[in-house]
């Protein structure tokens, strides 16, 4: 048999998925499913409503309005559209911020927990290629697979409402050339690789606390840094610094837990540079998600010095998993 | 014949324990090697040094390699079954056999499969769904499949029934063992494991109080049967151990001659467990 670190680096991450199949697959295609199925429902309690007080949204009213729609409204019109594809993005992600947490908190943990690592550590694998597999699984095959399937929901999605809008004699294709689907993908799958930087510190933290823990890792991760940041704000630590507390709990303790929620990235860009909401502002695409003003975030000394104490906290985690000795 | 293991000066200090002390043993190659000890004597923390899962003082080779620096290396060369049931409880049969044969690169796959089929583990059983018996069956055809030269095995039949115990011995022995691979087992089992050794070590306290291959054993250690009236003559030969059974006295002599125990009584050879038993005494008092 080959062994390439290659190849041994793609059957780690292929037993990582046999081992997490329901929270990197199931969980984002339950939650696309959930997301259409309460759509179609909301769509139907409408229509049925709807033709009860036939007066608002009837069928002539609409395709009068959009045909007296002037260019400016027809693109308002397709954001409206990308959003309904967005929106279905957006639920999968927050489960896929949740998978990815306490994948990571378990990672190097529950086989600990149940003696399986002495199996693992039977094959002549280096710990670094275990960690290594366990990174890619939470910052690339996570999200890859969330986006895939957010995508095929978002599509579904935006095809429910153009066929809805049908019904009530509005050109089906007339609205989808509106919206911008291929956009909102090219967005969507940009969007990874900057969630794989600014993710890496928390996925190191949680990854640490992961292997180091020799019991609770969870309660290590959360009351950890919490209490470090209540000590910082009650004593008024950042002063030294010349720096609010808010800092502290912005730049360590949220960057340490809760970047693994795609988003947050953004949540952060938005306030570090209020100039991009106000350029982008009423245009059609979206200044924020818009992958370019993602990308603004690789300029950024925070991302960096994230992705270098993030390296920093999975070196330790390596290390824990190397000699942490309780089997 | 070449060295398996060298140890000398191997130390583990726990925080308030010692697991290891100041240890020296050396293991040749093609002998099965049975490390016998009373719980907390340092056996699994040995075996843990081999395997280059804890930190220690002193010097050890494993193979050629150091199991601290060089581990990676030195588990293509090495297998083990620690205790029972360590298998993932997710994972399938059929998923256990890809992932080990894509990994490891002395893995044959049809030797395992053959191995298999003469169980009744099906290829998409998942390991919580298996008798711990039956996890045996598979960890053993695993590793079975992998051509390494050392194997180790830290009470690899514990809870098991006997029809399973005695099959594990069993294929190892005759699927497995040959004069280029080494077996070293741990186990309290000691009457099932007896007849296969080449080697016994006792290990007490951290230390190694006995290493002899079984037929130096044999030729040092006597049990002789006596009657009461030759017992206090018995007794001043200055016995290991004393025993009584149907009102005779068995005594156990180290490297006291033949000839002389002989016209005491009925000499025999002693098994491991009543060799154990006497050189353990006093452990936990």
């Amino acid at each position: 048999m080959k062994t390439s670190p290659f190849n041994t680096i793609y059957w780690l991450v292929k037993r990582e998925f046999w081992e997490h199949r329901g929270g990197f697959f199931w969980a984002p295609v339950i939650t696309g499913g959930i997301f259409l199925l309460l759509n179609i429902m909301g769509i139907i309690t409408a229509e049925v409503l709807g033709a009860q007080h036939a007066n608002f949204g009837a069928s002539g009213g609409l395709r009068q309005v959009i045909s007296q729609m002037d260019a400016g409204d027809m693109s308002k019109v397709g954001m409206a559209l990308d959003v309904a594809m967005y929106s279905a993005m957006a639920l999968i992600t927050v489960v896929l911020g949740f998978v990815v947490f306490f994948y990571c908190l378990g990672a190097l943990y529950d086989d600990r927990r149940d003696r399986s690592v002495l199996f693992w550590k039977s094959l002549p694998i280096s710990d670094t290629s275990t960690v290594l597999s366990k990174v890619i699984c939470a910052s690339v095959l996570a999200p890859v697979i969330a986006v895939v399937v957010g995508i095929i929901a978002g599509m579904l999605q935006l095809i429910i409402v153009a066929l809805t809008l049908s019904f009530h004699g509005v050109n089906v294709w007339q609205l989808l050339m509106l919206a911008h689907p291929f956009r909102v993908m090219v967005n969507l799958v940009g969007y990874i690789p900057i969630y794989l930087l600014w993710a890496l510190p928390a996925i190191g933290w949680l990854m640490l606390c992961s292997a180091g823990a020799r019991s609770k890792p969870f309660l290590w991760a959360v009351a950890l840094p919490v209490a470090t940041g209540l000590l910082v704000t009650w004593f008024g630590i950042m002063g030294v610094f010349n720096l609010p507390a808010s800092w502290f709990w912005g730049n360590v303790v949220q960057r340490g837990l809760l970047s693994v929620f795609p988003g947050s990235s953004v949540i952060s860009n938005l306030k570090d540079s209020p100039v991009l909401l106000n350029s982008n502002a009423g245009d059609q695409d979206f200044g924020a998600l818009n992958l370019f003003e993602s990308y603004h975030l690789l300029a950024t000394p925070t991302l960096w010095i994230g992705v270098i104490v993030g390296l920093a906290l999975l070196a330790g985690a390596v290390w824990f998993r190397r000699w942490r000795d309780d089997s | 014949m070449s060295a398996v293991i060298t140890a000398s000066g191997l130390t583990k200090q726990y925080k308030n324990t010692r697991a290891l002390d100041d240890t020296s043993f050396q293991i040749e190659a093609g002998r099965i090697v049975g490390l016998i000890g009373p719980n907390g004597a340092g056996k699994t923390t040995a075996l843990k040094a081999i395997l280059g899962l804890t930190d220690f003082s002193g010097q050890l080779n494993v193979l050629g390699f150091d199991p601290r620096k060089q581990r990676d290396k030195l588990m293509e060369q090495v297998c083990f079954i620690a205790d029972v049931a360590v298998l993932p409880r997710w994972i399938k049969v059929s998923e256990a056999i890809d992932f080990v044969a894509h990994i490891h690169p002395r893995f044959d796959r049809k030797k395992c499969q053959a191995f298999l089929a003469r169980t009744k583990l099906q290829s998409g059983q998942r390991v919580r769904q298996m008798s711990k018996g039956m996890i045996v069956q598979l960890h053993l055809a695993l590793v079975m499949a992998i051509d390494a030269r050392l194997l180790v095995l830290d009470e690899p039949t514990l809870g098991l029934d006997i029809l399973y115990r005695k099959q594990f011995y069993q294929h190892l022995l005759e699927d497995y063992f040959d004069e280029n691979k080494t077996i070293i087992v741990t186990t309290h089992q000691v009457e099932e494991v007896e007849h296969i050794l080449t080697d016994l070590m006792f290990i007490r306290d951290g230390k190694i109080v006995l290493d002899a291959d079984m037929d130096a054993v044999g030729e040092r250690f006597i049990e002789v049967m006596v009657n009461a009236d030759q017992a206090d003559a018995t007794r001043a030969l200055n016995p290991l151990n004393e025993r009584q059974v149907f009102g005779k006295s068995i005594f156990l002599f180290d490297g006291v001659s033949r000839a002389q125990l002989e016209a005491l009584g009925e000499i025999r050879r002693p098994s491991v467990s009543d060799l154990f038993v006497a050189t353990m005494k006093g452990t936990y008092e």
